[in-house]
């Protein structure tokens, strides 16, 4: 059988999304947003959105990761949910 | 019944962008800590980015660069549904530097909520303000 690769990318994108909210370490969150973004991007350069995609893959997934990982070293990492 | 479960069928992208969107709604409501709250806000913008992407996408077309710009006489035809539609795609490349711009700025203040509070859990935030 033929699967479409787009039906695999975007439900990893929503295993990464559900486990980004419901891990209760704010460091496992930070990871796993950017594993969320390069799905993302993988999904775009599916989709023919080059442009994009590469967008997403430095500003999403580099800096977004790094604003992250900062926040977190200068609060706690714990959460109760 | 065949038509409409066809339809589901055949947009099982859109409804997979909705369950996304869904997830990033129940992260800004229910979730307590803020930084929770803002991962669910970048999820909800996500998802919002690939709809707009994904109508742009066209079947059998390749990425809006024109392929025989550059022959001698310039005169070969272009032929709109041979490329996938940029415009989409070009709103979106702005979308996402907004994004990390308010990802950022949101992150910037949970910092400074951190460092007046001691906390990042909403309820126990509330519950400082009251005492204050």
């Amino acid at each position: 059988m033929h699967w479409p690769i787009d039906i695999i990318v975007l439900t990893f994108v929503i295993f990464c999304a559900i486990a980004a909210l419901s891990v209760k370490d704010l460091l496992g969150t930070a990871i796993l947003f950017g594993a969320y973004s390069f799905l993302m991007c993988l999904l775009w350069t599916i989709m023919g959105a080059v442009d994009v995609a590469f967008t997403e893959a430095s500003v999403g997934a580099g800096v977004s990761t790094v604003f992250f990982v900062a926040a977190i070293f200068r609060t706690r990492r714990r959460t109760k949910d | 019944m065949s038509d409409v479960l066809s339809l589901i069928v055949a947009k099982y992208n859109y409804w997979l962008y909705v369950i996304l969107m869904m997830i990033g709604l129940y992260g800004m409501i229910a979730k307590n800590n803020l930084v929770k709250k803002i991962v669910g806000m970048n999820i909800f913008q996500t998802a919002i980015i690939l709809f707009y992407v994904s109508v742009g996408y066209k079947r059998d077309a390749t990425i809006p660069i024109l392929a025989n710009a550059h022959d001698a006489h310039g005169a070969t035809a272009i032929h709109a549904a041979d490329y996938i539609n940029p415009l989409t795609s070009c709103l979106m490349l702005t979308a996402i530097v907004v994004s990390v711009a308010t990802f950022g700025y949101a992150m910037a203040l949970a910092v400074r909520i951190y460092q007046r509070y001691q906390t990042l859990e909403e309820d126990e935030l509330r519950m400082r303000l009251s005492e204050e």
